[in-house]
Order: C-alpha cells, then sequence, then structure tokens
C-alpha cells in the first residue's frame, strides 16, 4: 500500500522534444487513479515514467514516500498490465505469473499458494498448463492482471488494457478490474484514451493534454465543472457544444448574467431542451434539423443553426462551427428539416474565456 | 493446392517423376556401385541391379579405407566431418545470436557502426580472404586441427543478421515485462529470448550443418595429415592414383556415407525447421 506522487515531473527526449511538461499528480493509498487524454498527450510516457521503463528528466517520482527516480523497475515495487498483455509466449499460464516471483527468490510453495489464489479469482484455474496463444482474448488480459496480482505489489499500472478487447468484453472486464481494485485496495494509476472507461473506473481522474494536466479530480466534479474547453469537449460523450459568445444572438441572452467577459459558451447535450419558451436566465437557439440519431433510450439531435459562427479554440471531437446536439429522452424527435428551438438554464451554461484556457464562474 | 481434371494431372503426375528420376539415378547407382565387385565395375560390366558385396564393401571402406596411398578409414573422416560441421554450426548460432543481441537491445557507442561492420563481412567469404586467414591459423599453430578447422567458418554475418531481424519482431513489451518481473539482461536472454528463437536456431542448424559438411577448400588447405582429412577431401584423394586401380565401391561407398548425415539432420529437424522458416510463435 502506498501513495504516489508525481512532483513536476518531466520528460524531455534528446532531440529537445517535451513529451511531459511538468506534471503534479497526488494519489493517495488505494485510490483509482485513471490518466485520460487524446493519443500523443503524454499519457502513456507518464505511465512508463513511473514504472521505470523510461528516464525522468525532472521534478520527482515518489512512490510510498520513496523518490524513485533512479530505481529499476523491478525494485519499485510496482507490477503493469500491457495493452497487448506482454505474455511470455512459451510459458505456461502458471509459469507466466509465477515468474516475477521466481526471479525474487520466493519459496516455490509461497509461490504455488499466491498463483492459486489469483487463478482462482480470475477464473483461470483450468487454465494453468495452458499457453497464452491457446486462450481467447479476455482470458489473456486476465493472466495479464493475475501476473500483476500475485507480486502483491504497492502500485498497479494499467496501460490501456481493455483497448484489445471487443466492446462487450471490455465493459465486463471493466466492471471486474474496479471490483479487484476495491478488494485489493492497492493503489492503481490506468492509463486510456476512453473517457468512459475514465469516468466509471476512476476515484481521481487527471485529464492531459499536449504533456500537460488539464484537469485533476473527481469525474464527476470535472464533469460539471470542467476547467478548459478541451476538458469540457473531452469529457462527456457526445461532447459539450461549444461556441463563440461573440454573435448578437448569444452576447445578448448572456448580458446580465455577469459573463461578460465569457469569450466561449458550452453546453451539454442533454442540458437543452426543445421548447418554444425562452427561460428567464439563459440561453434559447433556433436550429434547423439536420440529423437524427436514434439508440433506444435517447436520441441525438444533430441541428445547424442560421448564421455564421466563429471557430472557437481548436478541441478534439469538435462540432463543426454552428452545429449544435441536442440529447433527448426516448425516440420521438422531430423531423428532419424542422425548425426548433432548444434552450438551457442558467446553471446549466459554461463559461470559459476567449482562448478556452480558463473557466469562469458567474 | 487445386484440384486439376484427368488428364492435365497425369502430365503433372509424369513430369514430377521425370524430376524424381533425373536427381534419384545417380544415387541409386552410387548405392549399387558400391555393392559391387571392383573388377566389374572395371571391366565396364556393371550390373544396375545391386550386387553381392554390401557389408564387405562397406566394412572395408568405415574401418580400413582404400589399399592405395590414403590408407585412412572412412569412419575416421566421417568424424572428422562431423566434428567440424558440429563446431561451425553450434559456434555460428552461439556467436551470432550474442551479437544480434548486443546489437539489438543494448545501446553503446558506435552500435550501428559495428553492425555495419559485420554486415560488411558479409561481401568477404573465406575463398576471398583466403591467404590472411591461413596466415593466421598456421601461426596460432592450429594446421591439423579440429580448431582450425571450424574456427575461421564460424564467424558470420548471415545468422547475426537474421536474429536481429527476429530479434526486432519480438514486441519491446516482453523486455519490460521482463524488466519488472525483476530479470536482469542475463535472465531475459535466457528465460525468454532463446526458448522464442528456438524454431529459428533449429533452422539455422540445419542449413549451417551442411554448409561445414560440405566444406571443401579450406579443409583442403589446412589439413595435411590423413588422420585430420574430411570426407569430402577423402573421396577426392580416393581417386587420384593414377598407378593404381580406382576401387570405384569403395569410393561410392564413400559417397552414400557423405549423404547420410546431412540427410539425418534434415529429416529429423524437418518439422521444426519449416516451422523456423514460416512461422514466428509470439
Amino acid at each position: 500500500m502506498a501513495n504516489v506522487t508525481l512532483r513536476n515531473v518531466r520528460k524531455t527526449y534528446t532531440g529537445g522534444f517535451e513529451a511531459i511538461k511538468g506534471v503534479n499528480v497526488d494519489v493517495a493509498d488505494g485510490q483509482f487513479c485513471v490518466l485520460v487524454g487524446p493519443s500523443g498527450c503524454g499519457k502513456s510516457t507518464l505511465l512508463r515514467m513511473v514504472a521505470g521503463l523510461e528516464t525522468v528528466t525532472g521534478g520527482e517520482i515518489d512512490i510510498g514516500g520513496r523518490v524513485v527516480n533512479q530505481v529499476e523497475p523491478a525494485d519499485r515495487d510496482i507490477a503493469m498490465v500491457f495493452q497487448n498483455y506482454a505474455l511470455y509466449p512459451h510459458m505456461s499460464v502458471y509459469n507466466n505469473m509465477a515468474y516475477g516471483l521466481r526471479n525474487r527468490g520466493m519459496a516455490e510453495a509461497e509461490i504455488k499458494t499466491r498463483v492459486e489464489e489469483a487463478a482462482r479469482v480470475l477464473e483461470l484455474s483450468s487454465m494453468l498448463e495452458r499457453k497464452p496463444r491457446q486462450l481467447s482474448g479476455g482470458q489473456r488480459q486476465r493472466v495479464a492482471m493475475g501476473r500483476a496480482i500475485v507480486r502483491q505489489p504497492k502500485v498497479f499500472l494499467f496501460d490501456e488494457p481493455l483497448s484489445n478487447l471487443d466492446a462487450k468484453l471490455r465493459i465486463a472486464m471493466r466492471v471486474e478490474i474496479r471490483k479487484l481494485q476495491r478488494r485489493l485496495n492497492t493503489t492503481s494509476i490506468y492509463v486510456t484514451h476512453d473517457q468512459l472507461e475514465a469516468m466509471t473506473l476512476a476515484d481521481i481522474l487527471v485529464v492531459m493534454n499536449g504533456g500537460q494536466v488539464e484537469q485533476v479530480g473527481n469525474p464527476l466534479a470535472i464533469y460539471e465543472k470542467p476547467a478548459t474547453t478541451f476538458v469540457a469537449s473531452f469529457i462527456g460523450a457526445p461532447p459539450m457544444n461549444l461556441m463563440s459568445t461573440r454573435p448578437e444572438e448569444i452576447r445578448s441572452q448572456l448580458a446580465g448574467s455577469g459573463a461578460a467577459d465569457a469569450g466561449i459558451l458550452g453546453i451539454r447535450p442533454e442540458d437543452f431542451v426543445i421548447t418554444d419558451q425562452t427561460p428567464d436566465s439563459g440561453v434559447a437557439l433556433p436550429l434547423t434539423v439536420e440529423a437524427i440519431e436514434r439508440v433506444g433510450a435517447e436520441t441525438f439531435v444533430y441541428g445547424s443553426r442560421q448564421h455564421d459562427e466563429q471557430r472557437v479554440a481548436a478541441t478534439p471531437g469538435e462540432l463543426p462551427p454552428g452545429e449544435v446536439i441536442v440529447r433527448i429522452p426516448g425516440t420521438e424527435a422531430p423531423a428532419i428539416g424542422q425548425k426548433i428551438r432548444v434552450a438551457a438554464v442558467r446553471q446549466k451554461l459554461h463559461l470559459f474565456s476567449g482562448d478556452g484556457r480558463t473557466r469562469i464562474e458567474a | 493446392m487445386v484440384e486439376q481434371e484427368g488428364f492435365r494431372r497425369y502430365i503433372a503426375h509424369v513430369i514430377l517423376w521425370i524430376g524424381i528420376a533425373i536427381v534419384a539415378f545417380p544415387v541409386y547407382i552410387a548405392i549399387v556401385a558400391s555393392t559391387q565387385d571392383n573388377a566389374l565395375i572395371a571391366n565396364g560390366q556393371m550390373s544396375l541391379l545391386p550386387g553381392g558385396h554390401f557389408f564387405e564393401v562397406y566394412y572395408q571402406t568405415i574401418f580400413v579405407g582404400t589399399s592405395g596411398s590414403t590408407r585412412e578409414p572412412v569412419g575416421n573422416m566421417m568424424l572428422n566431418s562431423l566434428v567440424m560441421a558440429l563446431a561451425i554450426a553450434v559456434g555460428k548460432i552461439a556467436i551470432s545470436i550474442i551479437s544480434a543481441y548486443a546489437i539489438v537491445y543494448f545501446r553503446f557507442p558506435f552500435r550501428m557502426s559495428i553492425f555495419w561492420i559485420i554486415f560488411i563481412t558479409l561481401m568477404l567469404p573465406v575463398e576471398v580472404r583466403i591467404y590472411p586467414t591461413y596466415k593466421i591459423v598456421a601461426d596460432l599453430h592450429m594446421l591439423d586441427s579440429y580448431a582450425g578447422l571450424a574456427l575461421p567458418l564460424i564467424a558470420s554475418a548471415t545468422a547475426t543478421l537474421l536474429f536481429r531481424q527476429f530479434f526486432m519482431t519480438v514486441p519491446d513489451e516482453l523486455l519490460e515485462a521482463s524488466r519488472i518481473d525483476g530479470a536482469g539482461p542475463l535472465r531475459f536472454f535466457w528465460d525468454t529470448l532463446l526458448p522464442l528463437s528456438r524454431t529459428n536456431m533449429a533452422a539455422l542448424f540445419v542449413i549451417l550443418f551442411i554448409l561445414g559438411w560440405n566444406q571443401y577448400l579450406w579443409p583442403l588447405l589446412i589439413t595435411t595429415r590423413d588422420d585430420m582429412q574430411t570426407i569430402q577431401i577423402g573421396i577426392r584423394k580416393m581417386i587420384t592414383t593414377t598407378d593404381a586401380l580406382t576401387e570405384w565401391p569403395i569410393v561410392m561407398a564413400t559417397a552414400v556415407l557423405a549423404m547420410l548425415p546431412p540427410v539425418f539432420v534434415v529429416v529429423a529437424m524437418q518439422k521444426l525447421f519449416v516451422r523456423g522458416l514460416v512461422e514466428t510463435e509470439k
């Protein structure tokens, strides 16, 4: 059991490329921390630095009160689950799990107890003698988990462990990982690019972009109060609608709500209602319906606004200027081409500075 | 295979059988000739059916040798060839897998330069550098010795390249998982890389054993004593006598014996060999 603290951690490659630009994160003992961000944001690099697979060029990594910058991976008391599982192909499931323990000189009897216990928990008991290539993707994933568990390390590190599984299995394994982590109560750091995985697994969520931390905190708190437009559009699916406040139509509606210096307005698709009334305070937008997506329990309405739109700060998953997504419950939806009016109340509006870097509370 | 209809299939089979006959007939002749009386062959009356001197001829070949100038039992020549071929095959694999490991997994100064230097030696086989190589072996007093036969042929760029290519396909995560599992460089090599290279090593062994077994020029140069000569040299020496009758049954028996070890190696390792060439287990 241990906490993990990153103090101003930096990674600069020899070519001068800065992969990590000073990251501060504090993961308390037993917490499940998820690093999330688009590909190339440095989340995997950061995890590998904690594991000791990448050198640290600045700052400190502290595991359980010990600075481990110069410590070999094997001596950091961590275990890692890789995206491609990295099972030893020539070893049986049993030996895959036992290998790390043998290298540490543990007695065979103790190894047997631990491996069998892990196999029982992961429902691998009947497969201990098989080779990895005789297993399905989900089973291999569980062996990789088993290899981490038997070590009883201070920290689990997960590098996108579910991205090689099909969608259904991914959800099942996600729940299993969470349950397992709760039971073992081992500090964990988990890297993913899937915001849904991030939201559901995390005690503490770290949203990264371009080698920097955009926001750290409880996943729901981040969802409700994203600190930047990047976080706003990255967390939540479909993404938050972001629009410039410059057009007269929007500026006039925001006037008097203490948002004079806001440059960007954000509204989540689910915070819109289709209504003819204009709320007392809030924003109403006229839309022309362009596409409808029905997924059963809910329906997404894609509409376009009538006037030219200033492009707001670039973010992944961003909507084209002038397009708005509205989420409505059920399957009843307006027809394509129909003109509708959607509104969101003042409490549901997110306001950001013009560069998208600062959230404005009003 | 595509199933072909009637006539065309027979044509294909006939062509294949002709091919087999062309390859197999000389071998058959050698076997037949090795079982006949020498006088009969010398008269030009060799039968195409096996004769009755099988045990007699092979006994003499293996344990006594020809009655001419080189009275060296072929059994001993085979032992020499075997030691040389095994030393070359095992030595090449051992040296090249270690150098490939160093080149792929370690960051040392001039790593790529060293790799290219190894690569360039591909252009310098023994035949090209025969004089300096002979000089070195002679200066080291290794003429007429197993070390002299095998050592100069052991350094191998081909095998190093092959292992390098294979190592580069092994996922980096395996190395990383090993590091986290507390395995140092030697353990990773021994516990993970070697077992994964098993089929590659088997395929190389087959190729290199045959290469070593068939060496001619180098053994011819550096062995002067009869008891150090290899079977390939021995066959040649049996035929050169001008003042005596060539003992063809013994020559042919020697040729047959010279074919056996490579055939045995190929048959015994065929499964691993094919797997090593077509599939990688990762």
